[in-house]
């Protein structure tokens, strides 16, 4: 049985007026930390299974501040269909809007195949923090089939759009010298904010395995390989507090 | 989007000699020859020797990416913006010869940033006796080998000793030392070159430079008249 | 079209500066990923996969007449690194003068007139293409087989390795670059946004770190 689920949050700048649980996808508003109103995902089953579609949409109108957290790991499992996984995250973030997207990693269990899609729409005047980390099989396990793809437009044009493809099913190369050299953690860590127009991040080297490079537009991102979850939290934990303190 | 590029004309298409603006840009004069034989060093003096008179910029091409850049800025023969620097993925003849882009980008770049230029020195890297440089890329090309090198190459032959529109023979002063024999020398270019000019060197000297000076200053007459 | 302007175009002779640079493989080398043939094997089939396929879709869809500018914007996004998107403009800027000398025309014209200090390579490399009357696909095939073709001259010249195990290594992917060539020439008619971004984040992140160091061979 697979299933089919969409969670919805709609955040404004005076409350939640949308807090749609569905299915696995659990939403609950949790404690606010400084001045974001707070959701946290609750994994209520371990999901998504193979021939699951799951969606998750988050709206943050003008002047709203929303951070968004998961409660633990997203596990992606076989199931019992053979079918392809899908999971969507739809993210839209209106003028002078924040949005601190901030979720557990996802996990690439032996034997799952899911097709991951992220797709942001942001204002001129919004700021986006998004964290993205991969771990390609539980510990000590093989790889799950993972393609994943993150676009991110500004003012309706392109900032961001990135794809990744590991594990059995992806093509060829994808554990080599050029990709990943059998690193089984990527992560991503994308802040976008209108003050980079004027005055840009500077390039900086993290390490032999991490950097962070200021994009085309008002934005960095971070785009860091580890051996595991724990050290790629490290990396991208320390830009955070360097760079977004609170 | 819109950070990285910043707007001005577009780029000329081949080396012609009037840029797009319609001015005539500057003459370019390349520099090759062996490892050691004092390419850099030339052009160094050259820059000393010239700059009150002309408006000078240097392209050089490293195996390794800034050495010679970085010498004639150690030597603050130019400001650092009249330099740049080509990369030449290991391989200096073909950015001279076979693929000049990058080097025409580099030229074109110093006029725009710093110009008006009347002169351009290309220098290559050091390479062997065949590099020479593309017409695409110079105007006339200065060979340097030195007497140290042995004083059998002018008979050697090969492109660059043969059609280079000046050779120079460098480190005269050390003919004595290592039994180096210039009239030899001389002799066998002459057979080479036929009219084309020789000019025997020596950087430390009396004369220094002066002789290679005066030649690219009637090269630049004649670019200009 | 013409099958000899294909052949031209793909030359590594072509004089638009790819011989400057490594393709990543000069950092791989250094980091100790790449030490034979058979490493350089599973670098270029890397590169192919992710930056290849994405090269390959903008200059199909350059070569089929989309916008040149939109597909910069769309290039711009599918490279993070400031290092690669100034080696792409660098090498862009330098197909574009070879390609409008030896295939003029209006359109390679106002691509120059518009990104003076260049456009990404693929996107002038595909628009060569079209000047020369060769479609979506053969320029899809061009940018692939560069993506490839790069690293393993780079690799002959950093390990010294025999450059006939190198040109095997090349042959050997002929399967996977018809692939993606032609997986590239299809993306190109759904659009600029659909198509592929395939990314590899070692390339990245060592593209920073090289563009950084003070002493190397390559440009990049």
């Amino acid at each position: 049985m697979s299933v089919e689920a969409t969670a919805r949050i709609v955040a404004t700048r005076d409350g939640l007026p949308v807090l749609v649980s569905d299915g696995p996808l659990a939403v609950r508003r949790t404690r606010a930390t400084g001045p974001y109103t707070r959701v946290t995902v609750v994994g209520a089953m371990s999901a998504p299974l193979g021939g699951d579609r799951l969606a998750i949409e988050a709206d943050a109108g003008e002047g709203a501040r929303l951070l968004v957290d998961s409660a633990a790991a997203t596990v992606a499992l076989p199931g019992r269909s053979p079918e392809q996984a899908h999971y969507d995250v739809r993210l839209t973030v209106g003028e002078n809007a924040e949005l601190r997207w901030l979720p557990e990693q996802l996990v690439s269990a032996y034997g799952s195949d899911l097709r991951m899609r992220t797709r942001v729409e942001l204002a001129a005047t919004a700021r986006l923090v998004l964290r993205e980390e991969q771990i390609l099989g539980r510990y000590g396990e093989q790889s799950g089939t993972l393609a994943s793809r993150l676009t991110v437009h500004l003012a309706g044009r392109p900032l961001l759009d990135q794809e990744l493809g590991y594990g059995p099913g992806a093509p060829g190369g994808w554990d080599g010298p050029a990709v990943l050299a059998g690193h089984r953690a990527v992560g991503q860590l994308l802040v976008v904010d209108p003050q980079f127009e004027d005055k840009p991040a500077e390039p900086q080297l993290l390490g032999e395995t991490a950097t962070l490079m200021p994009l085309a537009g008002p934005a960095f991102l971070v785009t860091a390989v580890a051996p595991d979850a724990r050290q790629l939290r490290c990396v991208l934990d320390d830009v955070l507090q360097a760079r977004l303190p609170g | 989007m819109h950070l990285d590029h910043a707007n001005d004309g577009p780029a000329a298409v081949s080396a012609d000699a009037v840029r797009p603006d319609g001015k005539r840009r500057a003459l370019r004069i390349g520099l090759g020859g062996p490892v050691g034989s004092g390419k850099t060093a030339t052009v160094a003096a050259l820059c000393g020797e010239l700059r009150d008179q002309l408006s000078i910029a240097v392209v050089t091409n490293d195996i390794y990416t800034r050495e010679d850049a970085e010498f004639l800025l150690r030597h603050a023969v130019l400001p650092p913006e009249r330099i740049q620097a080509v990369e030449t993925g290991a391989c200096p003849h073909t950015a001279i010869r076979d693929d000049i882009s990058a080097n025409l980008e580099a030229v074109e770049d110093l006029e725009e940033s710093v110009g008006p230029l009347d002169l351009i020195l290309v220098e290559s890297g050091g390479d062997n006796l065949t590099a020479t440089f593309s017409k695409g890329l110079v105007d006339a090309q200065i060979f340097v080998i030195d007497v140290a090198g042995g004083d059998d190459i002018p008979r050697k032959g090969g492109p660059g000793v043969t059609t280079a529109d000046l050779l120079v023979i460098n480190k005269t002063d050390l003919a004595p030392h290592v039994g180096s024999d210039l009239r030899r020398m001389a002799r066998d270019a002459k057979e080479q070159r036929g009219e084309l000019p020789v000019l025997f060197t020596s950087l430390k000297g009396e004369d220094g430079v002066g002789p290679v000076a005066d030649w690219v200053r009637a090269q630049f007459a004649a670019w200009t008249a | 079209m013409s099958r000899a302007a294909l052949l031209v175009l793909a030359d590594g002779r072509f004089p638009a500066g790819g011989h400057a640079h490594s393709g990543g493989a000069e950092p791989a080398v250094k980091a100790g990923r790449i030490r034979d043939a058979r490493d350089l094997a599973e670098f270029c089939r890397g590169r192919l996969h992710t930056t290849g396929l994405t090269a390959a879709a903008l200059a199909a869809a350059a070569a089929l007449g989309l916008d040149p500018l939109e597909l910069d914007d769309a290039a711009d996004a599918r490279t993070p690194s400031p290092a690669l998107r100034a080696t792409a403009r660098k090498l862009g800027r330098q197909m574009m003068r070879a390609a409008r000398s030896t295939w003029p025309g209006a359109e390679l014209d106002a691509l120059a007139a518009a990104r003076p200090r260049g456009a990404h390579q693929p996107i002038v490399l595909g628009l060569a293409a079209r000047s020369a009357g060769l479609g979506p696909e053969d320029a899809a095939h061009i940018a692939a087989y560069e993506t490839v073709s790069g690293p393993a001259t780079a690799a002959v010249r950093l390990l010294s390795l025999d450059p006939f195990e190198a040109t095997a290594v090349l042959a050997r992917l002929a399967p996977d670059l018809d692939q993606i060539a032609e997986r590239a020439a299809r993306a190109a008619h759904d659009g600029i946004d659909a198509l592929p971004a395939a990314s590899a984040p070692l390339l990245e992140i060592t593209a920073q770190a090289h563009a950084a160091w003070p002493v190397r061979l390559f440009a990049s």
